[in-house]
């Protein structure tokens, strides 16, 4: 007997649910976003500028020790933190005042230091990024995040109806701040690897809602005749055990990377993983209730037929 | 759908099998891999800088600069040029670089038409059209001639020195016989440099870093010393730093400079010390014997990038061509400077903007970390598909295993780098290609649920899942060509294995499983299915 993860014949009434879920969507995103204003980003380099060194001991180095041994270089104040074990420390300088190339040297006298006291010591990675490179990368990075959105709406606009391109943003933009707000709660490093896993984040959530979004249509095509809060509740639970079973596959997967992979993706697979968690929610629970808040009228999906049936045929 | 008609199978394979094989040298050791003939895919899948070590630094010029060195190359050109006009040398003064533009006065008002006109031959059009490298004006000054690089100009010069600054850049490294590395220019006025397994970026940095001008100019003894000490040359000088502190006033013009060198080597001086020897070409050693036998007796400065050496005097002229640096070097510095020397000056001064070191034994450690995850990741996912959909599972699983296969031939064909946000894209496309299938097999289940015969649930599954899948997919590839275009660095590779994933996971995971669904549907004809 195959494994079903969600039984047949499921019918949870979601859109009875929506007010409810609006309300948590509404709190979770300004509790996010306030935690995002009142705490911040732990900016990485990559957005800030400076240095970040992760250095190899031999054995566990005292904090304390290291970081008076980093300040007393005098290249400003270091930030220490824990890198996977005891024995790897990440150590963050400022970006030092002045030009530009003296990034360079700061790393040199950190290394003379600390190979003159401790050891056996080992430089793993160096990551030194001037502030006008950081500014470019922060440029970029909102443009790349903000462009995804604008497509996205203008695609899901012109394949369904302008109501499925509003409420899918309007999720998407919850999973997004959600995410981040996760990162100034953790205060884990953001960096440009993290704006990666935010844009892999609106790509599954996307599949997510096309996937119901797609299946509300058709319904709407096929039952004229039924309310709409039926069709979307119909529609949601018809494809539940899809949205589920894609979820869990995907998260066992990332799980795998999260505790077996390299420290470095560990930041991308968090975010990953609390990305489907939150992305799935908002396609259960709210793009698809917000659809009847939007006032979606079944004549203007069912004139879609020529158009949808256009794109029958690609399958 | 069980109707598949031969040429589809034939393509369909024939792509698959095109695509294995251009994943294969992956699988080969280097020894196999030198024994395949040319013509035949041979390239391996390069592994990112984060993933075997090694160092990536961004460079880059400041556009000033180049304007600055543009305007002393028209300085030497409008000074060669009329001296050796025609009808005797043209005599000038008031020669002055600033605000972007070279302004000098001809003394012989009678002879500014004919300056002018030189200088309009000396200084190239550009390309085609009339676009001018630099235009040449009268001032309101009698005998005023003002000389303005054009924007086209300077974007011409900029051009030609980030080119050459990559010649530069090469010789460097490969003085330092370090192995196949990257030399790139990334937009206007940036250089990026990868250099894979490099366990001390410093010596790589210090290379990078200097430009190495070399000069040797006449220390003008004739300075007002109190002037000096106000920080005012007299004309035609200009007051420069030394090495060994201090300052000393010596005159603008070069009698010689590092342009007309051959060959440098770290050698020893008369004390034992560790020193640089250099020689000059053919004419460049004409020129040294001239200026050093016309001016014995006098000192002159060595100069390297607009700090005095030392500035020993002439004793006696030097013919041979060749001549040695001594300052306070070290057997390490001392075979710094000669590279330097030895592989020229950079056409503009370069600043490292960007880091990325990764060491070696980390990128190991990284791969491995990679590999076990991706195992058990994959181990999962198979295990999830087989214990939930069974025979569908099955071939989901198998397409799995081509669509990363795919991955892998059409990156190392195309020449991409595997980075570890690459190995993160991989396993998110095994994602978009497990979401497939459970969108077909889902809607299977619901039509076989609705009592639709075998054959018909299976066929309303592909066609109503495959519009769902083609809407999410385009959707998808939006996000990545912009990631792709939008990002740097991570996310850009990041981007590339998401793109290509995309395509190959709907090829496999709609054609080729709907294609093993089909033979088994036709031979073993079920009368029920267990999905």
């Amino acid at each position: 007997m195959p494994l079903k993860l969600v039984p047949d014949n499921t019918n949870i009434g979601f859109v009875k649910l929506r007010f409810i879920a609006f309300a948590l969507t509404l709190a979770l995103t300004i509790g996010a976003g306030a935690l995002l204003a009142v705490r911040g980003l732990n900016l990485g380099v990559d957005f800030v500028g400076g240095l970040t060194m992760q250095v190899e001991f031999a054995e566990a180095p005292a904090l304390d020790t290291l970081r008076g041994r980093v300040d007393r270089v005098g290249v400003g104040d270091s930030a220490l933190q824990e890198f996977g074990n005891d024995r790897t420390i990440l150590i963050r300088l400022p970006l030092p005042e002045g030009e530009e190339g003296a990034v360079q040297r700061v790393v040199g006298k950190v290394r003379t230091a600390l190979e003159q006291d401790y050891k056996g010591v080992k430089f793993a990675r160096v990551e030194s990024v001037s502030g006008k490179v950081s500014d470019e990368l922060i440029t970029d990075g909102l443009w790349a995040v903000g462009l995804s959105m604008l497509f996205v709406a203008l695609f899901t606009w012109f394949r369904f109806e302008w109501y499925f391109g509003v409420s899918t943003v309007v999720a998407l933009v919850h999973d997004v701040v959600v995410t981040m707000g996760f990162f100034a709660l953790t205060q884990l490093e953001f960096d440009l690897n993290i704006v990666a896993a935010v844009l892999t984040i609106i790509g599954y959530s996307l599949n997510d809602k096309v996937v119901i979004d797609d299946r509300i249509r058709e319904n709407l095509r096929k039952y004229r005749q039924m309310d709409i809060k039926q069709i979307i509740d119909l529609s949601v639970n018809e494809t539940l055990p899809r949205t589920v079973m894609t979820s869990v596959t995907l998260l066992a997967a990332l799980i795998a990377l999260l505790f077996l992979g390299p420290e470095v993706i560990f930041g991308f697979t968090a975010a990953m993983v609390l990305g489907i968690v939150v992305g799935t929610y908002s396609s259960i629970f709210v793009s698809s209730s917000l659809l009847i808040t939007l006032g979606v009228k079944q004549r203007a999906a069912g004139s879609e037929d020529a158009r949808a049936k256009g794109a029958e045929r690609i399958g | 759908m069980l109707d598949f008609p031969k040429w589809k199978t034939w393509s369909m394979w024939a792509t698959v099998v095109l695509c294995l094989l251009l994943a294969l040298p992956n699988a080969l050791a280097p020894s196999t891999l030198a024994l395949i003939p040319d013509g035949l895919p041979k390239s391996q899948l390069p592994l990112g800088l984060d993933l075997r070590g090694g160092s990536h630094l961004m460079l880059e010029a400041t556009a000033l600069d180049v304007e600055k060195a543009k305007l002393e190359s028209l300085e030497d050109t409008v000074r060669g040029e009329l001296r050796s006009a025609e009808g005797g040398a043209i005599a000038i003064t008031d020669l002055s670089l600033n605000r972007g533009r070279l302004t000098f006065t001809v003394t012989d008002l009678a002879r500014l038409d004919q300056a002018i006109s030189l200088l309009n031959k000396a200084t190239a059009p550009l390309g085609v059209g009339n676009a001018r490298e630099v235009e040449i004006n009268r001032g309101s000054v009698p005998g005023q001639v003002i000389v303005t690089p054009t924007a086209a100009g300077i974007a011409a010069a900029i051009d030609g020195a980030m080119a050459q600054a990559v010649e530069v850049i090469r010789k460097r490294i490969d003085e330092l016989g370090t192995r196949e590395p990257t030399i790139v220019r990334q937009g206007k006025t940036r250089i990026v440099v990868q250099v894979p397994g490099l366990q001390d970026p410093e010596a790589l940095k210090a290379l990078l870093g200097k430009t190495a001008k070399l000069e040797f100019k006449l220390v003008d003894t004739a300075a007002d010393p109190e002037e000096v000490a106000q920080g005012r040359a007299p004309p035609g000088s200009q007051i420069l730093t030394s090495q060994e502190g201090g300052q000393v006033v010596v005159k603008r013009r070069a009698i010689i400079t590092g342009d007309q060198l051959v060959d440098s080597q770290v050698t020893t001086d008369q004390n034992g010390a560790p020193a640089v020897s250099f020689r000059f070409d053919s004419t460049g050693g004409r020129r040294f014997a001239q200026a050093t036998t016309e001016n014995v007796g006098k000192p002159f400065a060595i100069i390297l990038d607009g700090m005095v050496i030392s500035a020993p005097n002439i004793n006696e002229p030097i013919l041979g061509g060749s001549g040695q640096i001594s300052g306070n070097y070290t057997v390490q510095t001392a075979n710094e400077l000669a590279i330097l020397l030895r592989s020229g000056k950079l056409p503009v001064e370069l600043k490292v903007v960007e880091e990325r070191t990764v060491g070696p034994d980390l990128g190991a450690d990284s791969i491995k970390a990679g590999i076990i995850a991706s195992i058990v990741a994959v181990l999962a996912v198979a295990g999830l598909m087989i214990m939930t959909y069974g025979r569908f599972g099955v071939y989901s699983v198998i397409a799995l295993a081509i669509n990363v296969l795919m991955i892998l031939g059409i990156m190392s064909a195309a020449g991409f780098t595997l980075t570890l946000p690459g190995i993160a894209g991989m396993v998110l496309t095994i994602g978009a290609a497990v979401d497939a299938n459970v969108l077909i097999n889902e809607r299977i289940r619901e039509e076989q649920r609705k009592g639709r015969g075998v054959i018909a649930s299976v066929e309303t599954g592909f066609k109503e899942a495959s519009r769902t899948i083609w809407d999410a997919n385009s959707l998808n590839i939006i996000v990545a060509i912009i990631m792709f275009l939008f990002g740097s660095g991570p996310i850009k590779g990041f981007a590339v294995v998401l793109s290509i994933g995309i395509a190959t996971s709907v090829f496999t995971a709609v054609t080729i499983v709907r294609w093993m669904v089909a033979r088994w549907l036709t031979n073993a004809r079920p009368a029920t299915l267990s999905i």
